[in-house]
């Protein structure tokens, strides 16, 4: 046996007090795709409608939401169709709140696994943000789809540049979601109460940042309060890019991504903790 | 390149007990506290040896204290000692499932343990599949899985069901798919633990024979945890015993078992215990007082009757419970197990207060010591185990009524049988 290139791994209590294990994540980026893939496709194994289920999610919550607060309650949509409005929202906004609901439970449902082999945990939390911009891809044609309809049969549409935002976006919510969701995990591993509070707390989230609703229909003076809000600008500026109503600053836009790195860098540093010993405590 | 293949220094684990959640964040915020200060851990300065039967006072102890040995290459190394003397938290650190609270530990080569056979299997993912989801789950790269695959397949047995989903597996293929993944990992140094395999009689099989290979043919380094004397004697050439969290030195596989036994032996026998109710506030029901005695109260003997009685206490009144009883020999290999229900094909209705009482009419132990484990429990949910109940000395009697008996050596148990010559 050859003993000179021996991979030589060191276990100590210590580790640097922010880490990312990047080098490992890359030594298992094949686990990174095969979760993706299992996640994927075990999501619509014997069902009927099969992928089909990733479309029905969102056009079954857009009408509602057109009913509800497009007809009943009538609320402003900025002059735009209702069902590209809210179609739009949702698309953003599921992306975010299902790479979060998803990663704030990894510890507790994965114990099996992680309490009998190693990998960096950070791998778990990865693999759910990538399952869910390959669904967010698919909901995303979906509303191109509806977004051409409307565009060829004239409505006051003007999508613009803003559009090269797209990825900035996308990976600002990649963030701030795996940053929730790593800081709520572990929060779970010891404080059990948050679980009951995370579906709620993502429900009362949504209405906290213009989804359902155009920033516009606070008064001026009263905005900044939601713009506080990094989810605020996001969705803002994705609806600006594509259907050209909505508030788009720059400021804003690096507020949110400003704050979303500084609670992405706060939730890895407190993931990385917990990696080490939630196995004690779940 | 060091000549060894682990070097673990120094290593400890601190460990909270009882109900985790009271008192943890004011615990929490006074270590961060202590931590910003440059102070050590307040509560690793109160933390008590691991030692069992004596209830701490703290509520923190030290599952592993200063733990240091040396492991050459290609040694394989059995780690003994009783349950919940730190072997199976020793394992966890190794392959970093848990963290340690103080020391190092270098590792020259790949780890793999056998504990983690099947695990991330998604049922609804066929076989092909979840060799690979498995094999990356435990280390290996796809192209690493992808030129073993067919070996892989071939070495299962389950070729015909391989793009079947393993949700329509027997468990016997469930295991022997995780097993044969496991299996070509090949790494330089494999984690065997017994006590963890139990409950799978093939995988153990299966794995002592690999560790056997992987030890012997491969000259790889191996670490074996049991509390089985006879494996622990068979498979390895170097012993190491844990106690109360603490380890001793490397002593020769024979050498390690005999203190181990010499120790065992010195801790006396104990034909009864008895325990305090006020330990048990949180438990449904519980066993309070154990007694094992031969006929009329006197010593056990062999072909004579031997009598287990038990109480108990139940604070359920819709409880049913089963009296399980494992059996042990001096080498701690388990020799069988008894359970009411096994006998009366029906569960215990539990009392608020009872009594259960075994008695085996023809004792078929050959002399020697033996311990027991008893657990009363539903389903496979215990309510309450003791472990090492009893340590018990059966005496030399006439099994066959003919004054005749094998040698000491000749197995484990008498059978009785009628004899014809024709």
């Amino acid at each position: 046996m050859q003993k000179e290139n021996l991979p030589v791994r060191v276990i100590s209590p210590q580790r640097g007090f922010f880490s990312f294990p990047l080098k490992e994540v890359l030594e298992y980026k094949d686990l990174l795709f095969l979760f993706v893939r299992r996640d994927f496709v075990a999501f619509y194994k014997q069902t009927i409608l099969g992928p089909l289920w990733f479309f029905i999610q969102p056009v079954l919550t857009t009408i509602i939401f057109t009913i509800i607060f497009g007809r009943v309650a009538q609320i402003s949509t900025d002059g735009l169709p209702d069902v590209l409005f809210y179609l739009a929202g949702v698309t953003a906004w599921n992306y975010f709140s299902g790479c979060w609901n998803e990663t704030s439970d990894i510890f507790r449902k994965n114990k099996d696994i992680f309490g009998k082999v190693y990998f960096p945990r950070v791998i778990m939390p990865l693999s759910i943000i990538i399952t869910n911009l390959f669904r967010f891809g698919i909901q995303f044609l979906l509303f191109l789809g509806v977004f051409f309809y409307f565009y060829f049969s004239g409505h006051e549409i003007q999508p613009n540049w803003a559009v090269v935002f797209l990825p900035v976006l996308i990976l600002m919510m990649a963030m701030f979601s795996l940053a929730l969701g790593m800081l709520i995990s572990a929060l779970t591993v010891k404080y059990r109460d948050l679980v009951f509070l995370i579906q709620f707390g993502i429900q009362l989230f949504m209405y906290a940042t213009p989804v359902v609703y155009p920033l516009s229909i606070v008064s001026p003076e009263r905005q900044w309060i939601l713009v506080l809000n990094p989810m605020t600008s996001i969705i803002e500026t994705f609806r600006f890019a594509f259907l050209g109503s909505g508030t788009f600053h720059y400021v804003h836009l690096l507020y949110s991504f400003a704050s979303i790195l500084i609670i992405f860098v706060l939730g890895l540093l407190v993931f990385n903790r917990t990696e080490k010993s939630f196995m004690d405590i779940v | 390149m060091s000549e060894f293949a682990l070097e673990i220094k120094n290593v400890s684990k601190l460990y909270k007990l009882g109900v985790i959640s009271t008192g943890t964040l004011s615990h929490d915020l006074n270590r961060w506290w202590h931590r910003v200060r440059g102070l050590d851990d307040p509560y690793e300065r109160i933390a008590e040896a691991n030692i069992q039967d004596s209830k701490g006072e703290s509520g923190y102890i030290w599952a592993l204290k200063d733990v240091s040995f040396n492991v050459p290459h290609g040694t394989a190394l059995g780690i003994i000692g009783k349950n919940g003397a730190g072997k199976s938290t020793l394992l966890k650190i190794l392959s970093r499932v848990t963290s340690l609270t103080k020391g190092e530990i270098r590792i020259n080569g790949r780890i793999a343990s056998l504990l983690e056979v099947g695990t991330g299997f998604h049922p609804e993912l066929t076989g092909r599949e979840n060799i690979f989801l498995n094999g990356a789950i435990l280390g290996m790269k796809k192209n690493e899985i992808h030129s073993k695959l067919d070996e892989i397949i071939a070495f299962s047995g389950v070729e015909k069901y391989v793009d079947t989903p393993v949700k329509r597996y027997s468990s016997g293929m469930r295991v022997r798919l995780a097993f044969a993944v496991a299996a070509h990992l090949e790494p330089e140094i494999l984690v065997v633990d017994e006590v963890l395999a139990v409950g799978d009689v093939e995988f153990q099989k299966k794995a002592i024979g690999k560790m056997q290979d992987v030890s012997r043919n491969q000259g790889r380094t191996v670490l074996f945890v049991s509390h089985n004397m006879a494996a622990v004697k068979n498979l390895c050439e170097k012993g190491v015993i844990m106690k109360n969290g603490f380890a001793s030195e490397i002593f020769s596989s024979d050498t390690a078992i005999q203190k181990y036994l010499e120790e065992q032996e010195s801790l006396g026998l104990h034909n009864n215990f008895s325990l305090k109710d006020s330990d048990f506030a949180n438990y449904t029901a519980f066993i309070t007082e154990g007694k094992i005695f031969g006929k009329n109260d006197n010593s056990i003997i062999c072909g004579d009757e031997m009598n287990i009685h038990i109480k108990y206490k139940n604070n359920d009144p819709t409880a049913y419970a089963d009296l399980h009883v494992g059996l042990y020999d001096a080498f701690g290999t388990k020799i069988s197990h008894l359970a009411a229900s096994f006998t009366t094909g029906s569960v215990i209705k539990l009392r608020a207060e009872g009594n259960i009482m075994c008695s085996i009419p023809r004792l078929p132990l050959i002399p020697g010591r033996y311990s027991i484990n008893l657990s009363l429990h539903y389903r496979g949910k215990p309510y309450h185990r003791v472990l090492d109940a009893f340590f018990f000395i059966v005496e030399e009697g006439d099994f066959f009524n003919s004054g005749r008996m094998p040698g000491h050596n000749q197995g484990k148990f008498l059978i009785d049988a009628d004899w014809q010559f024709l």
